[in-house]
C-alpha cells in the first residue's frame, strides 16, 4: 500500500513516544492473554463426554464429605472400571510459605487410575505395602532436597490425631514424575489408609470425592446419571462431573474467578483507551500544519480521516501482536505453576483472535476523536498557525 | 493576448467575528493570463492571503466566481476540490511544511499517491522535479539535514511533481536570507520561463515582486491597480 509511508512517518516521528505507547499496549496484551487463558478455564462450557475419568463429590458443597461405603456400590455401575478417592490434607510443611496438595488416596486404585505419574514399581510397591507412605511429586523432591526414607512432618489444620495432637509423620517412600503435565508433580499423595485409621474417629469412614475410571469415555453422561440417581434422597447426595469441570468448581471456591479477571482486563483496557487515545489526539495536534500541507495537495477529509484511523490500528495492532505473541512464549511456565489446581493451560485460538479483536476496537475508539478532528480540520485556519 | 487562466468576477469574502462582519475581499475582479508570473503585494490584513487561498481552491468565496481554466472552482465541494487540487495547483509555503522523517524524494512523491502511477513512475517524476530545482544529490537528505534554501527547493519540486498549470507561492522567500532568496526567486522566474508555469505570488518583499512579470497591490480587500 502506497500511503504506508505516511502511516510510517507518523509513527516514526517520535520515536520514544510511538515506543512507551506500544510498551503500554504490548504489557495491556501480555496481561489480557495471560489472564483470559486462565479465564477460559472457569467459564468454557463443560462436556461430559469425551473425558475417561469423572468426579463424584457431594451434590451441595465440594468440602463436604462423602460416606466411603459409596466406593462398593459406585464400582458395581455398569461402565466403571475402577474407582479411586481423595481427600484435601491441607496442612503445613514447616512453614505456611512451603504450601504444596497433599492427598490420602488409595494407593493401588488411584495410580492406576492416573497412568500418567510415572512410578517405578518399586516406589509403587512400597507406597501400596507402607502404612504411612507418601510418594511426592519429583518437583516437591528437588524443592524441599528430601530423599527416599525421609520422615516428612506436616502439621494437620483440617486433620487432627485421634490423640488430639496435629502432628502427622508420613514416609517418603517414592517418587513420580508427569511429562505431559509437570505442573502435577508439585503434589504429594498419603496412604488413605493410615490417614483413615489415625484421624480422630468422628472424621473417619469418609472421603471427599471418588474418581471414577470409565471402561468407555463415551459412557461418561450415562455413568454420571446413574451415580447421581443412585445417591438422591440420601442424607449424602452426590454431583458427577468430569474430572476438568470439578477443577472449574474447585478453584473457583474462591470466587467468580471469569468475572474477576474480566473486570481488572476491563480496568486496563479502559486505562489503555485513556492512554492511546491520548497519545494520538497529541500526535495529531503536533502535526496540524502537516494534515493542512497533506489537504492543500489533493488528499481529501476521508483520506486524512482513515490515514489517522490506520495509524491508531497499527500502532494498537503492533502492541496486540508482540503482547500476545509474549504471552504464547510464556504460557508453558504459567501453565506449569497452575495446573495442579486448573489443569493445562494453553493460549487458546480464541484468546488471540479475542485479542486482535479488542486492538481494532481499542484503535477506533481512540483514534476516532482525533481522526474526525484532521477530517474536520479547515486548511485555511491551519497554516494560519505557522 | 494570452489565453485566461485565471477569471475571477465580482469576487467578496466576508467572515464573522461575534456580531460582526468582516469584509475581507469586496467585489474583486481579475484576469490572470496562462504563463503569467504575478506578485500580490501589499499590507497586513489587506486580504492577499485570502485572494491566493480562493484561487487555489482552499476556500470557498461569499459571493462572486473563480474560474481557472475554464473550469468553476467556487462551485465545487470538498472532495471535488481536493481532486482538483491534486492535479491542478501546487503551493509553496513561506515555511516549507516538509514531512521531517521523510527524506526529499518521498516528500516530493507525497502528491503522486493519489494518482494511479506506478512506484517507477513515481521515481521518475520526483527525479525529473529533484533535477528541475538542482538538487538531485540531495534526494535522500530529511529537512533537518538540508539548508532553507535547499528545504524551500524541495517544497516548489513537491509542488512541480504533479505538473500543475498553476504555481501558488506564499511569501515563498519570507524565510530566506537575501542571497538564498534570490536563488529561489531565479528558479521561479525559470519555472514559468521555461516551464511554462503560471505563478501567483503572495509578497511583502519589492525585490521578489520585482521578479514577478508584474505586480498587482491589494488594500482592504480591493485592487488597487
Amino acid at each position: 500500500m502506497k500511503y504506508w509511508i505516511i502511516i510510517l512517518a507518523a509513527l516514526k516521528r517520535k520515536k520514544w513516544r510511538t515506543g512507551l505507547t506500544i510498551s503500554s499496549l504490548v504489557i495491556a496484551f501480555l496481561l489480557f492473554g495471560l489472564l483470559r487463558s486462565v479465564a477460559v478455564i472457569f467459564t468454557e462450557d463443560v462436556d461430559l463426554s469425551g473425558d475417561d475419568r469423572l468426579i463424584v463429590s457431594s451434590k451441595y458443597s465440594i468440602i463436604d464429605s462423602m460416606p466411603i461405603a459409596y466406593l462398593q456400590r459406585i464400582r458395581g455401575i455398569d461402565g466403571v472400571e475402577i474407582v479411586a478417592h481423595q481427600d484435601w490434607f491441607g496442612g503445613t510443611y514447616i512453614d505456611r510459605a512451603n504450601f504444596f496438595p497433599k492427598w490420602p488416596v488409595p494407593p493401588k486404585e488411584f495410580l492406576d487410575i492416573y497412568q500418567e505419574f510415572k512410578i517405578s514399581d518399586q516406589h509403587k510397591e512400597a507406597f501400596i505395602s507402607t502404612r504411612t507412605g507418601m510418594i511426592a511429586g519429583q518437583k516437591i523432591i528437588d524443592r524441599f532436597n528430601w530423599k527416599i526414607g525421609d520422615r516428612i512432618p506436616i502439621i494437620g489444620d483440617i486433620y487432627f490425631l485421634d490423640d488430639g495432637t496435629n502432628l502427622w509423620e508420613f514416609d517418603l517412600v517414592g517418587t513420580f514424575t508427569d511429562i505431559e503435565n509437570p505442573g502435577n508433580e508439585d503434589q504429594v499423595f498419603l496412604n488413605y489408609q493410615y490417614f483413615d485409621e489415625a484421624r480422630e474417629e468422628e472424621w473417619r469412614g469418609v472421603v471427599g470425592n471418588f474418581i471414577v475410571k470409565l471402561t468407555d469415555k463415551n459412557d461418561g453422561p450415562r455413568v454420571a446419571k446413574e451415580i447421581d440417581a443412585m445417591f438422591a434422597n440420601s442424607m449424602d447426595e452426590t454431583k458427577t462431573s468430569t474430572e476438568k469441570a470439578y477443577q472449574q468448581m474447585f478453584a473457583s471456591q474462591i470466587g467468580d474467578i471469569g468475572f474477576i479477571m474480566n473486570a481488572i482486563l476491563a480496568a486496563v483496557f479502559f486505562t489503555i483507551l485513556l492512554v492511546t487515545g491520548n497519545t494520538m489526539s497529541q500526535s495529531i495536534r503536533e502535526r496540524t500544519s502537516e494534515l493542512a500541507v497533506f489537504k492543500t495537495i489533493g488528499f481529501s477529509d476521508m483520506t486524512v480521516m482513515t490515514l489517522v484511523l490506520i495509524e491508531s490500528l497499527v500502532l494498537c495492532i503492533i502492541g496486540a501482536l508482540l503482547g500476545l505473541g509474549i504471552t504464547a512464549i510464556m504460557m508453558p511456565a504459567l501453565s506449569e505453576m497452575v495446573s495442579v489446581s486448573l489443569g493445562e493451560i494453553s493460549l487458546e485460538i480464541s484468546v488471540i483472535l479475542s485479542g486482535l479483536g479488542i486492538a481494532i476496537i481499542t484503535a477506533f475508539v481512540s483514534g476516532f476523536p482525533p481522526a474526525l478532528g484532521a477530517m474536520r480540520l479547515k486548511v485555511v485556519d491551519a497554516l494560519k498557525k505557522d | 493576448m494570452s489565453e485566461i487562466l485565471v477569471d475571477v468576477k465580482n469576487l467578496s469574502k466576508e467572515y464573522k467575528r461575534g456580531g460582526e462582519t468582516l469584509v475581507v475581499l469586496d467585489d474583486l475582479n481579475l484576469e490572470i493570463p496562462k504563463e503569467d508570473y504575478l506578485a500580490l503585494m501589499g499590507p497586513s490584513g489587506s486580504g492577499k492571503s485570502t485572494l491566493l487561498n480562493l484561487i487555489g481552491g482552499l476556500d470557498t468565496p461569499s459571493s462572486g466566481s473563480v474560474s481557472i481554466n475554464g473550469e468553476r472552482i467556487d462551485q465545487m465541494n470538498s472532495k471535488q476540490l481536493s481532486n482538483w487540487r491534486a492535479s491542478n495547483v501546487g503551493f509553496i509555503f513561506q515555511f516549507y511544511n516538509l514531512l521531517p522523517v521523510l527524506t526529499a524524494q518521498k516528500n516530493i512523491e507525497l502528491p503522486l499517491l493519489l494518482t494511479n502511477l506506478s512506484g517507477a513512475q513515481r521515481k521518475k517524476h520526483v527525479e525529473t522535479a529533484l533535477n528541475i530545482v538542482g538538487l538531485a544529490d540531495r534526494s535522500g537528505h530529511k529537512p533537518s539535514e538540508l539548508s532553507g534554501g535547499q528545504q524551500q527547493r524541495v517544497a516548489i519540486a513537491r509542488a512541480l511533481v504533479s505538473d500543475p498549470d498553476i504555481l501558488v507561492c506564499d511569501e515563498p522567500t519570507g524565510d530566506l536570507d537575501r542571497d538564498t532568496a534570490t536563488d529561489i526567486l531565479n528558479l521561479l522566474k525559470s519555472l514559468n520561463e521555461d516551464h511554462g508555469k503560471t505563478i501567483l505570488m503572495v509578497t511583502h518583499d519589492p525585490a521578489a515582486a520585482e521578479s514577478a512579470k508584474r505586480s498587482l497591490h491589494l488594500d482592504k480587500g480591493k485592487l488597487i491597480i
